[in-house]
Formats: structure tokens, C-alpha cells, sequence
């Protein structure tokens, strides 16, 4: 599980300086999707990297299956981080000369995994999102939500314990962002992985198992939801 | 990671072909110029490798092959006088004019050797024979005098050939065998005549003697003989080897004397370094811009777990590759104006192997540059920032 407790992060310095999380203590388990939702501003996405080990905190703990992240050393955490942890971008971040399959295999090759078998792997979980078929294409003849699909797979391709989504929804329309969060949820969703989504998206609130309410730079709230939104959309739309 | 580095730089068309076309320019700059500059310091050193003898004895004050200071024959006997000497011989070299069927000059390089060994004559004879010096008024002209002394130079037909005859400052000059010379510096043809003949050819001085040739005895090498020669004698010996590191060698000291008192290096280096120029300038910007629109994405892989030497291993790849490719198509390129260079006889063209491999240095080490420059911005690139979109 994602433990965070006590993490303090500030930018700047004197009067510049702005304290951007503030004691925050966070539970994140495996078998959930947890989501961060505040306003703009609020520090979820400075969190969101603090937890996926891309930005050291000035102070507190931040356990990730086990793992403190703060005394690892850079080179420690950014294997941490090819090994740990899937990322799904507000903006896909999908390498335009590469094909869907190629992008899909990036962290396997990054764990040094051989092309031919990061392309067989990416092509199994290409068809769990519905683009088995499309795995030789480049990423812009695909429209924006099958791009975050090639997104959602390049993230779960190596099988993390822990997956980091930014803003999923943000760069989607309405119903692709229902069509993406139901694909996600479906496939993402495991009693062996913890999910970490930040949004300020209140359509996709029903798809969390539980929602951390922050609000400058504080956690204020963290609410369970008993029925989270049940997949639909993926039999419907995905193929 | 080597193939997904290539995926991305070869994806980027617009910029693969701007750094590839940047480093082949200037590839082509630096080893077409610095080839013709080799080329033209190795035509300075036509006489010694036309004539050909491991020993030049000069007048002391000579400097380099082109040079005159005119010698007393007796320095002749003087030089075979010296005991690391096995044979010396009398040798004039000087411009004279020739006048052609149709009253025109020309000016022409000529060479007079000694009638009886007939050393310092052309090695590579073409047509006709070398013995037939000993004819009265007699020559042997190089490969280029044929069209130069012809009277319609364009016209295969008006080649001078064996037989045919000139007029060498109104003496008969009748020509009794071609061979194939290095091109004179000067841009005239090589005409050889014994060097009897070849002082009635010139307007009479009291010194004619320009450079006694020589080889050492057996068991002594060059440098000794001519070592030997400067104690005894006092005159200059120089051995002919070529261009290196040598400075009793006529080709390193005639070089490095035209490098040292005329602008020709000034003239070429400056188009080297211009090359050099365009190179990093095109290079280290298209490279730059490059690596900013994949910030993002190179940002992401940071991200994903991809440490920063791998992603500079990447930056590094990308660089050498067009390094490597803009690199070779630079050099083709050049070799396409040297084999034009070599068949019209100029520019003047010569590509030591340093050339090359210099050149290519120095495009790896532009490369290096724009990819350095990649590397940093890369390093200063938080992955955190990705998630800022």
C-alpha cells in the first residue's frame, strides 16, 4: 500500500515561498482506485509526483509497498519507479514515431526486457483495451481516447503495484473520458495494485472506491463510496 | 533503447534531414578544402618528386623546392668528392618559354639532367624513350605539355606527340618521348632535357647550376649521406622522402615554408573553419530544437523510470548517427569532386588519410556538442514537470 504521513512541500524562498502540502497524511490500498479531487491549486498533482517519486518532499515519510521513498538515493528511485509504479498522463506523453505497440513496451525496455518480447507483452495487453488490432499504427491516426487506451495499457504493461493518473479525463470529451475510466477501472483495478487518480473531473467521482477531498495543500476529506460506478461502457464502445 | 532513439530521430524527418544536411556541408567544406590545400602543397613539391633522388644538395641559403639560388659546376665534383656519396650529379630546374606553331607562349618547367646516367629523368615513361635524350635537341614532355603546347589544346588531334617540335627560347626542342609528372606549382608543364642542352635553352648567366643530385654509399642511410655532405661541403642537402616530421626533408621544408610565408593556409583554414561553423551552428541548433519538442516525451520516459544516462545514451546515439550518416554523404560528395578534380588535372586534390579521419572528429565532436547541449537541458528537466501539462 502507498503510505504518506506527515509530508510537508514548499516552493521558493522568503516571502516567494509558498507551502504547497502541509502535513498531509494519505492512505492509498491495493484493490482500490483512490481519486485526489480539489481545486486547482490545491496541491493534488505536487502529491501525485511526490508519490510517484518524481519530486522529494521537505519532511514526513512516504511508504510505497514497503519502500521509503525519501532515503532512496536518485538512482534507487528512478529504478523504484521502472519497476513500481505505471503513469497514464493528462496529455498521453505517447511517442509520435513510435507505433501503439512500441509505446506500449516503452517500460519493459526501460527494465531492459528484449523489443521482440516487450512487443509480444504489449500486444496481450493491447487487446485488453481494444486496439489488438491496431497495434502497428502511430499514435496520432488514433482519436484521443484510444490514445489514452495506448496510455492506460503502456501503464499496466509491466504489471506495477502501484499506477499514477493524471488528470485521465482532461484532455477527453465527456463520453470518451466515461468510455476510458470504465476500460481503466476494468483492467486497472486489481487486489494486488493500488490506484492514485487526480481530477477535478466530477463525472468520473463514481468510478473511485474512495475520493480525498484536498484543498490548500490539506487533505479535509476522505470519503468512501459503497457502489462505485460498475463498468458498462467497455462492451459497448472499446471494440 | 538504441532502436527507439533511431525510431525517434528518424520520425522527426523535417530534423533528421536539416542536421544531416548541416553536418554533410560541412563535411564537404573541411575535407574538400583542406584536400585541395594538401593538393596544392603537395604541387609545390612537384620538382623533387618528378626528379626523384633520395639527396637535393642546394646553394646554402634555399629554403625550399622552388627556389633558385644558382650554384658553381664545380660544386658538382665538390659534392662527389664526399665519401658518403656513391654518385652526384649536376641538375638545372627554371621556367623558360616555349613558343608555339601558332607564335603563341607558354611557359614550361624545365628540367635538365645529366647526359651520361640520365638521373633525375622521369620514371614513367608513356611513349617514346628516355635514351633518346642524348639526340641532338632533344626533349621529353610530361602527359600535360601535350595539349599545353599544342596549338588548339581542345583537339585531341593537335596533341604534340613523339616527333612533333618547339621552340625553347628559339632553340629546336624536338620531342622524343611523354611520361606521365606531378603537376608543377606554377601550373606549367614538365619538359626534360639534358642539362647541357638545357643551359643552351636559358639565357647564359654566369651561375647555372641550380642542384646537384646525389644517393648515398651502400650502408649509409639518407640523412647521414646528407648530413656529410652539409659538414664537408657547406651547401644544403636535403633528403626527399616525404611530407612528415623531418626538417632536412625538401617536401616537409617546402611546405611548411609556403604555409609559414603565404596566405594560402589563411585562405583555406578560413573555409575550414567556416565549415566548422555552419556545422555546430546547424547541428547544435537543429539538435537543440530537437530535444525541446521531445521534452515531453523524454520527460515522460524520465519519468517512467528511464535514469539519465540511458536517456543521454539516447541523445548520444541520435547525434552520432547523423554525425555518422551527414558524415559519409559529405565524403561521397567529395570524392564526386575529387574524381572530377583528378580526371580535368585541377583543382589541385590530394586526400591523406589524416584528412578524413580529422574531419570526422570533428563532426563527432560537433555532434557531441549539440548532443551535450541535449544532455543538460535533459538533466535540468524535473520529471516531476511532466505532470504540469
Amino acid at each position: 500500500m502507498v503510505d504518506v504521513r506527515a509530508v510537508d512541500k514548499s516552493f521558493g524562498d522568503g516571502p516567494d515561498r509558498i507551502d504547497v502540502l502541509k502535513k498531509v497524511n494519505l492512505q492509498a490500498c491495493t484493490g482500490e482506485i483512490m481519486m485526489l479531487v480539489g481545486p486547482s491549486g490545491c496541491g493534488k498533482t505536487t502529491l501525485l509526483s511526490a508519490i510517484a517519486g518524481t519530486l522529494r518532499v521537505d519532511a514526513g515519510n512516504i511508504q510505497v509497498f514497503g519502500s521509503a521513498l525519501e532515503t532512496m538515493s536518485g538512482g534507487a528511485l528512478t529504478r523504484f519507479r521502472s519497476t513500481h509504479i505505471g503513469f497514464i498522463f493528462q496529455q498521453f506523453n505517447l511517442i509520435p514515431t513510435l507505433s501503439v505497440a512500441e509505446n506500449v513496451g516503452i517500460p519493459l525496455l526501460i527494465q531492459g526486457v528484449s523489443a521482440s518480447k516487450a512487443l509480444d507483452r504489449s500486444r496481450a495487453i493491447l487487446d485488453k483495451v481494444g486496439l489488438g488490432t491496431r497495434w502497428k499504427e502511430r499514435p496520432n491516426k488514433l482519436s484521443g481516447g484510444e490514445q489514452q487506451r495506448v496510455a492506460i495499457a503502456r501503464a499496466l504493461v509491466h504489471d506495477p503495484p502501484l499506477v499514477i493518473c493524471d488528470e485521465p479525463t482532461a484532455a477527453l470529451d465527456a463520453r470518451n473520458g466515461e468510455i476510458v475510466l470504465d476500460l481503466f477501472r476494468q483492467v486497472a483495478r486489481s487486489p494486488e495494485r493500488a490506484v492514485i487518480i487526480v481530477t477535478h473531473d466530477n463525472r468520473i467521482f463514481p468510478y473511485a472506491d474512495r475520493i480525498a477531498r484536498m484543498d490548500d495543500g490539506e487533505i479535509v476529506e476522505v470519503r468512501e463510496q459503497a457502489h462505485p460506478q460498475a463498468p458498462h461502457f467497455i462492451h459497448e464502445h472499446a471494440h | 533503447m538504441i532502436g527507439l532513439a533511431l525510431k525517434m530521430l528518424f520520425g522527426d524527418t523535417a530534423k533528421y534531414l536539416m542536421l544531416v544536411a548541416g553536418l554533410f556541408f560541412a563535411t564537404f567544406l573541411i575535407v574538400q578544402q583542406a584536400s585541395v590545400f594538401c593538393g596544392l602543397m603537395r604541387w609545390t613539391t612537384a620538382t623533387i618528386k618528378n626528379v626523384g633522388v633520395p639527396i637535393y644538395v642546394v646553394e646554402e641559403r634555399v629554403e625550399q623546392a622552388n627556389e633558385t639560388n644558382p650554384m658553381r659546376d664545380t660544386d658538382v665534383a665538390r659534392v662527389r668528392s664526399v665519401s658518403a656519396v656513391r654518385w652526384a650529379m649536376p641538375l638545372y630546374s627554371g621556367i623558360q618559354r616555349v613558343r608555339l606553331e601558332d607564335g603563341s607562349f607558354k611557359t614550361v618547367q624545365l628540367v635538365g639532367i645529366d647526359a651520361a646516367s640520365l638521373a633525375g629523368g622521369p620514371t614513367r615513361m608513356v611513349e617514346g624513350n628516355l635514351e633518346d635524350l642524348r639526340l641532338p635537341n632533344t626533349v621529353v614532355i610530361d602527359e600535360l605539355a601535350t595539349q599545353r603546347l599544342s596549338s588548339d589544346p581542345k583537339n585531341p588531334l593537335k596533341k604534340i606527340k613523339v616527333g612533333d617540335a618547339f621552340e625553347i627560347n628559339d632553340v629546336e626542342a624536338r620531342v622524343v618521348g611523354i611520361c606521365k609528372a606531378m603537376r608543377s606549382f606554377t601550373g606549367g608543364p614538365y619538359v626534360w632535357t639534358t642539362y647541357e642542352r638545357a643551359l643552351q635553352y636559358t639565357p647564359s648567366s654566369r651561375k647555372m647550376l641550380t642542384a646537384v643530385i646525389a644517393a648515398p654509399i651502400e650502408g649509409m642511410t639518407t640523412d647521414e649521406a646528407a648530413a656529410e655532405i652539409e659538414r664537408t661541403t657547406g651547401l644544403r642537402a636535403y633528403v626527399n622522402r616525404d611530407f612528415g616530421n623531418n626538417p632536412k626533408d625538401f617536401n616537409t621544408a617546402t611546405v611548411w615554408w609556403y604555409v609559414k610565408n603565404t596566405g594560402i593556409p589563411i585562405s583555406f583554414g578560413t573555409t575550414v573553419v567556416i565549415g566548422f561553423i555552419v556545422g555546430v551552428a546547424i547541428a547544435c541548433q537543429t539538435f537543440y530544437a530537437f530535444v525541446l519538442d521531445n521534452l515531453k516525451h523524454l520527460g515522460a520516459l524520465k519519468a517512467m523510470g528511464m535514469s539519465n544516462f540511458r536517456l543521454s545514451m539516447m541523445l548520444i546515439v541520435q547525434a552520432l548517427t547523423v554525425g555518422l550518416i551527414g558524415f559519409g554523404l559529405g565524403l561521397l560528395a567529395t570524392s564526386g569532386f575529387a574524381m572530377g578534380a583528378l580526371k580535368n588535372g585541377q583543382p589541385p586534390f590530394y586526400m591523406p588519410w589524416q584528412v578524413p579521419v580529422a574531419a570526422f572528429l570533428v563532426i563527432q565532436l560537433i555532434c557531441m556538442l549539440a548532443a551535450l547541449m541535449g544532455i543538460i537541458r535533459l538533466s535540468l528537466y524535473e520529471p516531476a514537470m511532466v505532470f504540469r501539462a
